[in-house]
């Protein structure tokens, strides 16, 4: 019993001593996982990394529940995170109470390569969504669907397809978020005019009319949390279509080579940023690795490893070939026309506005 | 009076004597316990009185908008609609600091919960009201949003001023109290919780139910078998019993999965077409099935160690004076293990009703418990710690409840451990 | 409860009918456990039998996702802060838990059900419960995200086992063995280290064992009160689960089962050492 003690008190002993020896400073940097934090840290992370041997990135996959974690850190005065990876309504709700940090883009942010500055580089307005200043928009992407090329016999083509279960059985994923395009599909598929769909959301009516409408699929669904899943559901053969980021659906497809094929049919466009916690222990350091990422030829470099538009003009045309596979990146673009045929811009503003409520209900209406 | 009162050798009475090596001793065992006592104290009992304060606590309305608070207690909505000119004054300051101090936001949150629109009333507010510096603060406030002019608007705030609440407890239980007082049902469409927790509750009795089903005739069978053999087989419940959770739950998933081994077994022996395969996962099948299997060491165990103790000389005894097999077993054996089942169920049910995992992970829409949406108003999108305090202390206080009960028909000394 | 020499042919049937569903309940006990150990070895990232699988084809077996856990960096690190974790705990638990006691198994103990009921509380609470107090709480006081606060959380809810545990050992304890200790010359601390702790060894042991499992396996309170530098194997493990299944989680499963084994091992073996020091019957 005695070596046993022994060799678990030295056990301990040793991996305390291992664990003490990480001298580098560590950045702790939020995101989404799979598919998506590996191709920032491929862009990023590892070129920063080696430029800088002295600070250690450390990803954190919680970008999920970045916006609650974030708060209970800020309110307590904890504040472990550097950086974190939202979508832009998150970003505004951050921003209004204080949780993110504003910031002048002029300042904090690297010149085009022409000399254009930060403010006039990045897509117009992205970088102030509803007026706020603490938003760094990293890619444009959008939130379509994927289904299974050799599990249905017809192949879906419009977004009322995935309502429509008598020509499409089987089961459908879709995200466990009201505020992610969900109603919105509900309302098109439904007839109301994409131009129309905030306007009818905004009503109790239109409300109502969503919710009912989903209502009709509501025992077909899985619903998924996170953006590896869909993927993952439609490989596995869980599911037959599945609404998900189209870059994970382009490592599924692309990389992996599954049975799956994209229905771009009003796909949500949406941003996708940085935001720098208030009490960050790092500023400074955080600064300097934002000045390098979002720098032009670092967005255009994470466009070579997922199927995301970098959200600066200037990265556009250095967009290329997968870093990998040598394939063109731009047919796979959520922006490229033959893609953006019908498309709905997310309205993050409004979901700053709503989300909460519509939270609630969407809440009430899984459980019921 | 002469003292008949008994002394030790050095003339102390024997009773203080004795009082004070009781003393000693109450001392001593107390001071032994005292270290782990403060341990618990602070690292868990502190954290449930946290949560306990955290789902009434409101203070975060009085702490931001502080003038707007003491403005209010003078307005009596029911003799004027709108508050007078001095409480708007007050709103138009209180937005302004807390626009400074990036707090406005939070409190517009907070009375969103009870007044959808408030959160981007707020919002919109506090952007604007840095130009309002001179009266008519009214006016200004109307012209930045028509709801600055509606009672309704301000009953919620005068309704949240006080620095704690019932209102997340009221919403755990699918009620709300209007902005007249009174205690009503939420809307039907917004109708939750009680549904979740009766949900929690019949799927946690399924799940007690069947642990008792397949936990008795193994019980039983090992209770009577020879010594040697029973130790043997006694290691098929122990195992599962000391196997992670999460291998457990990852193999359920494997087994039920529509593309999964049981699936495969099925289309194999041609039970179910290929194109048509069950679906026996992201469902309540899936979370009772896999929560079954979790548990029923829990119902054994206790069983095993109550039929243990039950001579099998009754059974003898029985049959002799000429009961059937059956008879006797039901009339003598059964009664005699009522208490074992009662420990094995109260135990299996307390953990049953807060398990979060297995449901996460297998349960889909309709087999998640209450737990789910207790983390998921934690960290979720839908973040709302208030509410989840609130359910998390009804949740407390029934598991609280089987406790005393399990305290009762077992007693807590008795617990024992595989 | 072999069949009587009387029983008719009804009750002949029911017996080994009774004895075929006991089977079926003992291979639903066991075969999710052990399904697991082939399908870590599948050479696709499926997690069923693939069809070389079933035919025994070398080619549909491999060891790649043991290679895979080996060599991630991540899954390193979760098994460094499992073991830490768990062991930290557990030292912390054990030593208040018996010390605790202890004193509960004094006659003099004042509120000793009272007192029970609170040591054996973290057990009885569901974990959802204590996280989400623990998250609002370590957060405050700035316990949140550190090893430290997981750490405390664990050995919270590790102590009931070994209060549980120890204290049943010392029901059985003569106590006249510390009066002749002491009448035999020995003070307080050779008579707790040379009487006391043989005796009550088995029953902190056990109780060790438990309370090093519960935090090994817990995954709860690290989801909330620890952050990525926290992760642990289960927290990896359910991530991965709720994220994209691989096999190595199943290699990882495998890994698991097989720590389990020993440690019942273990167990059945302490069991049977007190039963002999009481002069019991061996089991």
């Amino acid at each position: 019993m005695k070596t046993v003690l022994r060799t678990t008190a030295m056990a301990a002993v040793v991996s305390v001593a291992a664990f003490g020896t990480a001298q580098a400073q560590d950045l702790t940097v939020v995101s989404w996982g799979g598919a998506y934090t590996a191709s920032q840290q491929k862009a990023y992370h590892d070129p920063y990394m080696k430029m800088n041997p002295g600070v250690n990135i450390i990803n954190d996959d919680s970008a999920a529940e970045g916006l609650a974690k974030l708060r209970a850190q800020v309110e307590s005065g904890n504040v472990t995170w550097d950086l974190v990876d939202m979508v832009a309504s998150s970003a505004i709700t951050a921003c209004d109470e204080g949780l993110a940090m504003e910031f002048d883009p002029d300042e904090w942010l690297a010149p085009a390569p022409d000399g254009t500055p930060a403010s006039k580089d990045f897509f117009s307005g992205t970088l102030t969504p509803g007026g706020t200043n603490c938003f760094i928009p990293q890619i444009v992407y959008s939130t379509t669907f994927g289904y299974r090329t050799d599990m249905l016999d017809n192949k879906p083509t419009s977004i009322a397809d995935v309502f429509d279960l008598e020509k499409f059985p089987g089961k459908r994923s879709l995200e466990k978020n009201v505020a992610n395009g969900n109603l919105e599909w509900a309302l098109i598929a439904d007839g109301v005019p994409a131009d129309k769909v905030y306007e009818v959301l905004s009503t109790p009516e239109g409300v109502d009319r969503a919710f009912a409408k989903l209502d009709t699929i509501k025992d077909e669904v899985v619903w998924w949390t996170k953006g590896a899943q869909p993927p993952q559901l439609l490989a596995d053969g869980e599911v037959v279509m599945a609404s998900a980021y189209n870059g994970r659906l382009f490592s599924a497809i692309a990389e992996k080579d599954q049975p799956i094929a994209m229905m771009w049919d009003y796909q949500v466009f949406d941003l996708d940023g940085w935001v720098v916690p208030v009490g960050t222990k790092n500023l400074e350091a955080v600064k300097e690795y934002l000045y390098f990422a979002t720098d032009t030829q670092r967005l255009a470099d994470q466009a070579k490893y997922i199927s995301y538009g970098p959200a600066r003009y200037s990265s556009a045309p250095l967009v290329g070939k997968h870093a990998d596979l040598g394939i063109d990146m731009k047919p796979h673009m959520p922006t490229d026309p033959a893609n953006a045929k019908t498309t709905l811009n997310l309205d993050y503003v409004w979901w700053a506005d709503h989300r909460e409520e519509l939270n609630e209900r969407f809440n009430a209406w899984l459980a019921q | 009076m002469a003292d008949t009162t008994m002394t030790t050798a050095d003339g102390i009475p024997l009773k203080v004597s004795l009082r004070k090596a009781l003393m000693r001793q109450k001392m001593r065992a107390l001071m032994l316990v005292a270290p782990l006592f403060f341990f618990l104290f602070i690292t868990f009992v502190m954290p449930i009185l946290d949560m306990l304060f955290r789902s009434v606590d409101n203070s975060i309305v009085p702490d931001i908008l502080p003038r707007t608070v003491l403005a209010l207690e003078e307005w009596d909505p029911d003799v004027v609609d709108v508050p007078p000119e001095a409480a708007f004054e007050a709103m138009v300051k209180d937005i302004q600091e807390g626009y400074e101090a990036k707090t406005i936001g939070r409190v517009g949150r907070r009375l969103n919960f009870e007044n959808p629109g408030m959160s981007s009333l707020f919002r919109k507010s506090g952007r604007r009201t840095k130009k309002i510096n001179e009266a008519p603060y009214k006016e200004a406030l109307i012209a930045i949003d028509d709801r600055w002019g509606e009672s309704q608007t301000w009953r919620v705030i005068k309704k949240l001023s006080p620095k704690y609440t019932a209102s997340y407890f009221l919403q755990a239980v699918d009620m709300q109290e209007t902005v007249d007082g009174e205690i009503t049902w939420q809307p039907e469409e917004y109708q939750v919780y009680l549904n979740l927790f009766w949900r929690t509750l019949v799927m946690s009795g399924i799940i007690t139910i069947l642990t008792i089903i397949l936990g008795y005739p193994v019980a039983y069978l090992l209770a009577t078998l020879p010594l040697r053999t029973s130790n043997l087989l006694m290691i098929l419940v122990l195992l599962p019993f000391w196997t992670s959770l999460l291998v457990r739950t990852t193999s359920w998933i494997a087994l039920l999965q529509t593309q999964g081994i049981l699936n495969d077994l099925f289309v194999l022996v041609g039970l179910v077409d290929d194109d048509d395969r069950l679906q026996m996962i992201h469902n309540q099948f899936g979370t009772i099935v896999a929560m079954t299997h979790i548990l029923l060491p829990f119902m054994i165990l206790p069983l095993y160690s109550v039929m243990k103790t039950i001579p099998p000389s009754y059974m003898r005894a029985a049959r002799s004076m000429g009961a059937n097999p059956a008879l006797a077993f039901v009339r003598v054996y059964m009664p005699n293990t009522v208490s074992g089942v009662g420990a094995g169920s109260i135990l299996v049910f307390i953990l049953a009703i807060g398990y979060y995992i297995t449901p996460a992970l297998v349960g889909g829409r309709t087999g998640t418990f209450i737990s789910n949406y207790i983390a998921t108003y934690i960290s979720g999108a839908a973040q709302n710690w208030g509410l989840a305090a609130a359910l998390g202390i009804i949740l407390l206080a029934l598991v609280l409840v089987l406790y005393l009960l399990y305290d009762k028909i077992v007693g807590i000394d008795n617990m024992k451990l595989g | 409860m072999s069949l009587p020499a009387y029983a008719g042919p009804g009750e002949t049937a029911w017996y080994y009918t009774y004895r075929a569903i006991c089977g079926l309940i003992f291979t639903f006990l066991i075969v999710p456990i052990f399904v697991i150990i082939p399908l870590s070895f599948n050479a696709e990232p499926y997690f069923t039998f693939t069809p070389e699988m079933l035919a025994f084809d070398p080619e549909g077996y491999s060891l790649k996702w043991y290679a895979e856990f080996f060599t991630d960096t991540s899954w390193r690190n979760a098994v460094i802060n499992s073991f830490i974790i768990a062991i930290c705990a557990t030292l912390i638990s054990t030593t208040l838990g018996t010390v605790a006691a202890l004193g509960l198994s004094q006659s003099a103990m004042p509120y000793r059900t009272a007192m029970m009921a609170m040591m054996i509380s973290p057990m009885i609470v569901p974990l959802i419960i204590s996280a989400a107090g623990m998250y609002f709480f370590y957060t405050r006081i700035g316990l949140g995200s550190t090893h430290l606060g997981v750490i405390l959380a664990h050995a919270a809810l590790g102590t009931p086992f070994v209060v549980i545990t120890t204290t049943a050992t010392m029901v059985g304890f003569d106590r006249s063995l510390i009066r002749a200790s002491n009448n035999l010359g020995a003070d307080g601390i050779t008579t707790f280290f040379k009487v006391i702790v043989p005796l009550i060894l088995p029953g902190v042991i056990s109780g060790a064992l438990f309370a090093f499992i519960t935090s090994f396996d817990e995954v709860v309170v690290v989801l909330f009160v620890g952050s990525v530098e926290q992760r642990t194997i289960p927290w990896k493990m359910f991530s991965g689960i709720r994220e994209e299944i691989r096999p190595t989680i199943l290699a990882v499963a495998t890994l698991l089962v097989c720590i389990s084994i020993c440690l019942l091992t273990t167990l059945e073996l302490l069991r049977r050492r007190n039963e002999r020091m009481r002069g019991l019957s061996p089991g």
